[in-house]
C-alpha cells in the first residue's frame, strides 16, 4: 500500500497535529513514512501545509509530485483548493466548510464551494459545529480526521491508536475529547 | 528495530546527545531552531548536564563551541545559513586552529526563501575554510552523520560542517537509535600554540590545513556516505548532493538506469567522480542551493566536460529541488495537472490580532505622515511584517542589526527624521554595537525597539535582553531622558505620538522602548 497525502490550512489550525497522529499509526503499523512540514514565518496566520506520505515500502522524496496525492484533508476550503495540482484525478478531497477570513479579499464562499463541487470525489464537513458539539472547538483537526479514515490505508483502530500515544502526556480527559472527535467525524465519512 | 518518529532537526539534536554531547550553542533561525529546542527539553540531556541555553548570536555561539572543544569536550553549534555570515570570523579560523574534542557546526541552508532573505549555500562557506561536509539524504543518514562526525572531527583535527536544507530539517521519519556515549574528559590540546593565531602561528597552521586536504579527500573516497551505483545505460550520469537523491529515486521506483554518484561527503571524492565522467557521455548534477559541484566539474569557461544543471537551464538557477523539476531534467513528459482555481488567493502571513509590534506602527505610521520625508529602517523578525498591507510602515529589512546602523547612515547623509524599528532578540544580536555607533557621534536617530521580550518568529525563544534593555542603552551611553518606555496599547496611541514626536525633534540619539509580551507566549502559557 501507499498513500499520499497533503494536509493544508491556515498556520495555527493544527494541522501537524493531524499528521502527527497518522505518522504515529504508521509507524506503529511498522509502515515507512515521510512527513514534510512548513514552520517559522507562514506560520502567522499564512497558508501551511504538509505532505505526509505512507507506505508499505521505503518511501523516496520527503514532497508529493504534482498529481499523485491520494487524498487533500484541508481545515479551510479556500486552502483545499491551494493543493488541487498535486491530487491525483480519482483522489479524495476531504474539507472543513468553515472558512477563515484573515484576508481583506478573501473570495466568495460560493465560488469555493462551486469549485470544490466541481471534483469527483469530496468530503465536505463542518469540522468546527461537530467539534463544539463533541466538546470544544479546539478538536475540529480530529474530527477532520475521523472523516478521512476511510482513505489513510490504516486501520480506524490503529489511528484512535495514535491519538492515545500523542495525546497521552495531556492526560486522558484530552484522549478522550479527541477519540469523541475521532469518532464523530468517522460520521461524516462515506461507508467505503 | 525499535524506530522513533523524528524531524531532520531531532534526528540531529537526538544523535548528538547519544555520541556524548557537552554543550549545544545557538541563536534561533527557522530551519534550525528544532535542534536546540529539542536538546533542550530532552530529560536525557538535563541528566547529562548538556548545555543548551541559547546564545546572543550566531558569532557568539561558534566560539562558544570552540572553547568547549578547546577543553576536549564535544560541542555542536547550529545556526540558518544567513546566521553563517554572523559566525564566519570564528568559523574561518577554527579551521586554522583546529579542535580539541569533536566539534560539528550545524548549518541550515533555506533554499526557496521559506524563511530567509537569501539562499546562499554553506557548501561554499566550508570550501573557503576548507574543510569537510556532510550532507545527509534522509533522517537516518542525518542521525549517523552527527553520532559518527564528532569522531570524525576529532580525528581529522578539524570542524566538521554539516549541511542541510529546510525539506531535511522539517521533514519527519523513523529513525533507529544507537548506544549512548559517554561524554569526553576534560582534556587540552597537547599543542595548545594552535590555538593563539599571531601571524607566525597561523602560517604553520594554515600550511598544515593545506596539507591536510588530501587526506579530507580520501577520506571522502573511502566514505560510505559517498556511493557509486552503476548501471548500464551509460549515455548519461548522475550525481547527487544530500536529498537530491531522494527526488532521482521518486522518478526511478526500481533503480536509475543511468550510473548515480550519490554525494553525503566533501570534499567530493576525486576517484568516483573521474571514474563517473570517463563511463558516461554527459553528466546530470542534482543539488539543493547554489551549483557548486556543477561548477567545479564544468570549469569557469564550460569548454571540457559536458555537464548540465542548474547553469545550462536543464534546472533553474534558483528555487529548491522537486520530485517534479527533477523529473523535467531527467527529459521524463511533464503530465498535464489541474491549475489552482482562480478564485484561490494569495494568505501571506501577518502579525497577530492583539500584538504589541501592531500598535507601535499605528502609532508610528500617524506620525511618520506629519513628516514629509521620514524613512523607517527595520530589521529581521515578526515586525518586518510591517511591510505589508495594511501597515506598509517600512522602507527596508537587510540583516540582523542593520536597522540601526543604516538610519545612522541615511541620517549622516542628511535624512531627517531618520528612524529605526528593531526587535528586541534582534537588538541584543546585532544592534547594541550601532548603537554605541551613534551615541559616539550623537547622530540623531530614533530608535524604536519593539520589546516582545522573546524571541518571536522563530516560535518564543528565549531573548538575551528582557529586562535588561534600558541599562544596555543608557550602557551605551544614551541619555536616560532619551531612553522612553512604553506600553503598545490602543489607549496609549496619544501618549506614543506624543513620545515618537519628541524623540524624532530631539537632536541626539533617542531610544524608544515599547514593552508588551507576545501574545502567542501568553496563550503558551495559558495552556501549561
Amino acid at each position: 500500500m501507499k498513500t499520499d497525502i497533503i494536509l493544508s490550512g491556515v498556520g495555527g489550525q493544527g494541522i501537524l497535529s493531524i499528521a502527527a497522529v497518522i505518522g504515529e499509526a504508521a509507524l506503529a503499523n511498522g509502515l515507512y513514512m515521510k512527513q514534510s512540514e512548513v514552520h517559522g514565518m507562514s506560520q502567522r496566520g499564512g497558508d501551511v501545509q504538509s505532505n505526509l506520505r505512507i507506505s508499505d515500502a521505503p518511501v523516496a522524496s520527503d514532497l508529493i509530485p504534482k498529481g499523485k496525492a491520494d487524498l487533500i484533508i484541508s481545515l479551510e476550503p479556500m486552502e483545499a483548493l491551494r493543493y488541487l495540482p498535486y491530487l491525483k484525478k480519482d483522489g479524495w478531497l476531504v474539507t472543513n466548510s468553515i472558512p477563515v477570513e484573515n484576508i481583506p479579499d478573501y473570495p466568495d464562499l460560493d465560488e469555493i464551494m462551486n469549485e470544490i463541487n466541481r471534483l469527483p470525489h469530496k468530503i465536505i464537513v463542518n469540522a468546527d459545529k461537530i467539534a463544539k458539539e463533541t466538546g470544544s472547538a479546539r478538536v475540529a483537526n480530529i474530527v477532520l480526521l475521523g472523516a478521512t479514515t476511510p482513505f489513510l490505508g490504516i486501520s480506524y483502530d490503529k489511528i484512535a491508536g495514535g491519538i492515545k500515544r500523542i495525546f497521552e502526556r495531556k492526560g486522558r480527559e484530552i484522549v478522550d475529547l479527541n477519540l469523541k472527535a475521532l469518532e464523530a467525524g468517522r460520521r461524516e465519512a462515506p461507508s467505503k | 528495530m525499535n524506530k522513533v518518529l523524528l524531524l531532520g532537526d531531532e534526528a540531529i539534536a537526538q544523535a548528538a546527545i547519544d555520541a556524548g554531547l557537552s554543550g549545544v550553542y545557538a541563536y534561533p533561525g527557522t530551519p534550525s531552531t528544532e535542534i536546540t529546542e529539542y536538546i533542550q527539553a530532552s530529560g536525557e540531556a538535563a541528566e547529562r548536564n548538556i548545555h543548551s541555553k541559547w546564545s546572543a548570536n550566531e558569532k557568539t555561539a561558534m566560539e562558544a563551541a570552540l572553547g568547549m572543544s578547546y577543553v576536549g569536550k564535544r560541542a555542536l553549534v547550529c545556526m540558518k545559513h544567513v546566521g553563517m555570515n554572523v559566525a564566519a570570523d570564528a568559523f574561518i579560523n577554527s579551521a586554522i586552529t583546529g579542535v580539541n574534542g569533536g566539534l560539528i557546526v550545524l548549518v541550515a541552508d533555506d533554499p526557496s526563501m521559506h524563511s530567509s532573505q537569501n539562499e546562499q549555500d554553506t557548501r561554499f562557506y566550508a570550501q573557503f575554510a576548507m574543510i569537510p561536509v556532510l550532507e545527509p539524504s534522509n533522517q537516518q543518514e542525518a542521525y549517523d552523520m552527527v553520532y559518527d562526525g564528532f569522531e570524525l572531527s576529532e580525528t581529522l583535527g578539524v570542524p566538521i560542517v554539516l549541511r542541510i536544507t529546510t525539506r531535511m530539517a522539517h521533514s519527519r521519519s523513523g529513525v533507529t537509535r544507537k548506544p549512548v556515549k559517554k561524554q569526553n574528559e576534560l582534556s587540552f590540546p597537547s599543542d595548545p600554540q594552535r590555538f593563539v593565531l599571531l601571524p607566525a602561528i597561523a602560517r604553520k597552521q594554515f600550511k598544515r590545513l593545506i596539507e591536510a586536504q588530501n587526506t579530507f579527500i580520501e577520506k571522502s573516497e573511502q566514505s560510505s556516505y559517498n556511493q557509486y551505483i552503476d548501471a548500464p545505460n551509460r549515455s548519461k550520469g548522475i550525481i547527487t548532493c544530500g536529498i537530491a537523491y531522494n527526488y532521482l529515486m521518486e522518478n526511478y521506483p526500481s533503480g536509475c538506469e543511468y550510473p548515480v554518484l550519490k554525494i553525503g561527503q566533501y570534499p567530493l571524492p576525486k576517484k568516483q567522480l573521474l571514474h563517473l565522467v570517463e563511463s558516461c557521455d554527459e553528466i546530470l548534477v542534482l543539488e539543493d542551493g547554489y551549483p557548486l559541484v556543477e561548477e567545479a566539474l564544468k570549469g569557469y569557461l564550460g569548454i571540457g566536460i559536458k555537464v548540465k544543471g542548474r547553469l545550462d537551464g536543464s534546472l533553474s538557477r534558483d528555487g529548491e529541488l522537486t520530485p517534479d523539476n527533477v523529473a523535467k531534467a531527467l527529459g521524463f513528459p511533464q503530465e498535464k495537472t489541474t491549475e489552482i482555481p482562480e478564485v484561490v488567493k494569495m494568505r501571506p502571513p501577518s502579525l497577530c490580532q492583539g500584538c504589541g509590534h501592531r500598535d507601535v506602527y499605528e502609532a508610528l505610521n500617524e506620525v511618520v505622515k506629519e513628516y514629509g520625508q521620514a524613512k523607517v529602517f527595520s530589521d529581521i523578525g515578526c515586525y518586518t511584517l510591517g511591510a505589508l498591507p495594511p501597515f506598509r510602515a517600512i522602507d527596508s529589512c537587510v540583516d540582523m542589526g542593520a536597522s540601526i546602523t543604516m538610519a545612522k547612515g541615511a541620517a549622516d547623509g542628511g535624512l531627517f527624521p531618520s528612524i529605526a524599528v528593531i526587535g528586541d532578540s534582534t537588538f541584543t544580536h546585532s544592534g547594541i554595537t550601532g548603537l554605541l555607533d551613534c551615541v559616539n557621534e550623537n547622530t540623531s536617530v530614533t530608535i524604536i525597539i519593539s520589546d516582545n521580550e522573546t524571541t518571536g518568529m522563530t516560535g518564543g525563544q528565549d531573548s538575551a535582553g528582557t529586562g535588561k534593555l534600558r541599562a544596555i542603552c543608557e550602557g551605551t551611553g544614551v541619555l536616560p531622558e532619551h531612553v522612553r518606555e512604553l506600553i503598545p496599547l490602543k489607549k496609549n496611541y496619544e501618549e506614543m505620538k506624543r513620545v515618537i514626536r519628541e524623540e524624532i525633534e530631539y537632536q541626539g540619539v533617542s531610544v524608544i522602548i515599547p514593552c508588551r509580551e507576545c501574545i502567542q507566549i501568553i496563550g503558551k502559557k495559558k495552556k501549561k
